[in-house]
């Protein structure tokens, strides 16, 4: 009997490594994110504080720097609202209805994740600019301006983060199913008092987790932004575009500065997310991994 | 506008519309959303490549520059994919097998490149191993070394996000068999472990290759945009856009979309090929 169990916890032994095996491992792994991820991200602190605090306070108080905050929440009060309705909206058309042509749609969610910032910024100047775009003219005559405007900014913003919404909320309907919805629907329930009071409520915190990733990248977007603004400071700097300026101009612990500001916002975001996935228990987000949305289905 | 999307034919209902708006105009809204934020403006940067003929685009896209920025891109990728997956896999395996003081801390800092901003992710590099960082290191900044640095920070949590699940679900029954046949650790890991990992690494792989082709906003500060040396093909197509160059910049783009439309689609071929299995 106890030599059974022995030999069961050498097999275990053996088949977790060995101690020598997993302590390397362990040093292996963490040292190697130890050393790309956490040192350099506590060095922001370091270099922020470089030519003191009163440095900080001056290059965060500019006006620049306060008009860039705001222009970056204005950002992400615009682009998070429009994603999350339409969020809503793609991925209970995807679940739930079915049509031909719905390979297209889902393709068409994914490509803001595979394509380069740099493609989108291109992309908007080609459809919405005044010299090369598709619109261009139209635009003109009606007196809008999108390149180089917090609006052509916007439509960038909303472009990156469209996806994170759908693929949060996606396998959550699928794994609720109809029949709520359907009982609901039989006790005489009509289509708002049905998602308000069966649907939302299940999906609420894959909701919560796509909202969350979509406002961090919504935040933090450089590429896009930074093609369709023009970068002109005090009009169309956000935040990130603001780092990289004070950078340019030689004020390398102002961008520091407001790199800290930015990396703080990021903490945050990734303390909301493991709050949000704790609660939602499963454990990883589907949306990193595209590959494993929709296998088990065959295109329609 | 593709009509046939917005209009496909009604399903067959199984309850009576029930759902906000009906599904008819639900699906049309959707769709009309795509076109106008996704499809469009994507349709018109091909369009646009091949506006002045194949010659013009094949000449933008064959300029040296170009081509060393496109080769610099993918060669660039590669290296730093295949790095990612190894240290991937074993971080994945870490945080799943292995006990330690402070893992769940460890477990979210992973997703700390999804979570920052990309300009503040290459500012961070060039704080520790830039030319005026911590260390004090001058082999980094503005050379190739500091792509490739940049990229394996913004696609590190790919492989172990895609690996992470399948080994939290894989069977350690089949380990435990092999080693009471007399495996040693290294063989079941070869013979057992690896292959039932292989499709979430390959996943984890496509993805991060997808991400780092495209990648912009942590090299510009990093890599210098030296022009046949550091300069990759997002910050070619940057500085030709910048010049008013556009049509080269949208052929250059083509090439990039191309590349992610095909990992995507490898991605989903291969999913539903390893499903099946």
């Amino acid at each position: 009997m106890s030599a059974n169990s022995a030999a069961a916890t050498a097999q275990k032994n053996i088949v977790r490594g060995g101690l020598g095996a997993r302590i390397s491992l362990r040093v292996l792994g963490l040292g190697y994110l130890a050393a790309l991820l956490l040192v350099p991200v506590i060095m922001i602190v370091f270099k922020a504080f470089e030519d003191g605090a009163g440095n900080i306070i001056d290059t965060l108080t500019t006006p620049e720097a306060i008009h860039a905050f705001w222009l970056t929440l204005v950002m992400v009060a615009v682009a998070i609202p429009l994603n999350t309705i339409f969020g809503v909206a793609c991925a209970l058309v995807l679940v739930r209805d079915k049509f031909r042509g719905k390979w297209f749609l889902n393709a068409l969610i994914d490509l803001p994740f595979a394509i380069s910032p740099v493609v989108i910024g291109l992309a908007l100047v080609l459809v919405y600019g005044s010299v090369d775009g598709v619109f261009g003219q139209w635009l003109i005559e009606h007196g809008i301006r999108v390149i180089f405007t917090p609006i052509g900014m916007a439509i960038a913003t909303t472009f990156v983060s469209l996806p994170f919404v759908v693929r949060e909320i996606e396998p959550v309907l699928r794994e609720i199913g109809e029949d709520q919805e359907q009982a609901a629907a039989t006790l005489g329930a009509n289509g708002w008092q049905t998602f308000w009071r069966i649907t939302l409520p299940a999906i609420r915190w894959g909701l919560t987790y796509g909202v969350v990733l979509a406002t961090a990248r919504a935040l933090g977007e450089f590429g896009a932004v930074s093609i369709v603004s023009g970068r002109i400071s005090g009009e169309t700097e956000t935040l990130p575009l603001f780092v990289q300026k004070q950078f340019e101009v030689f004020n390398v612990s102002g961008a520091y500065a407001a790199a800290l500001v930015l990396a703080i916002i990021a903490l945050v975001t990734l303390g909301a997310m493991n709050l949000v996935r704790r609660r939602d228990t499963s454990s990883v987000s589907p949306s990193q991994i595209v590959g494993d949305r929709d296998l088990t289905e065959e295109p329609v | 506008m593709p009509p046939t999307i917005a209009h496909a034919e009604s399903p067959p209902r199984r309850m009576p519309s029930i759902r906000f708006g009906g599904p008819g105009l639900r699906r049309g809204l959707v769709a009309g959303y795509l076109t106008i934020m996704v499809l469009i403006p994507i349709a018109v940067v091909v369009i646009r490549s091949g506006e002045d003929g194949w010659s013009t685009f094949w000449d933008a896209v064959s300029q040296p520059q170009a081509v060393a920025a496109i080769k610099l891109t993918l060669i660039a990728s590669l290296i730093v994919v295949a790095i990612n997956a190894v240290f991937g896999t074993i971080l994945a395996w870490v945080l799943v097998r292995d006990e330690f003081p402070g893992k769940r801390i460890v477990n979210s800092v992973i997703d700390l490149p999804f979570a920052l901003p990309t300009i503040v992710a290459g500012l961070t590099l060039l704080a520790l191993y830039g030319d005026n960082g911590v260390l004090g290191l001058t082999g980094v900044q503005a050379t190739r070394i500091g792509v490739v640095l940049a990229l394996l920070f913004v696609t590190l949590p790919f492989v172990v996000r895609a690996v992470q699940p399948t080994l939290i679900e894989l069977d350690q029954d089949m380990e435990e068999a092999a080693a009471s046949l007399g495996a040693g650790p290294l063989t079941i890991f070869r013979k057992v472990v690896l292959p039932n990992l292989t499709p979430a690494i390959t996943a984890g792989v496509a993805l991060a290759f997808a991400r780092a082709i495209g990648e912009f906003g942590s090299l510009i500060l990093i890599s210098g945009n030296i022009p046949f040396k550091t300069e990759v093909a997002s910050i070619f197509i940057f500085k030709q856009i910048e010049a008013g160059n556009t049509t080269a910049a949208a052929a250059v783009s083509v090439v990039l979309l191309t590349l992610s439309v095909l990992v995507l689609i490898l991605i989903n071929w291969y999913g539903r090929r390893s499903i099946r299995e």
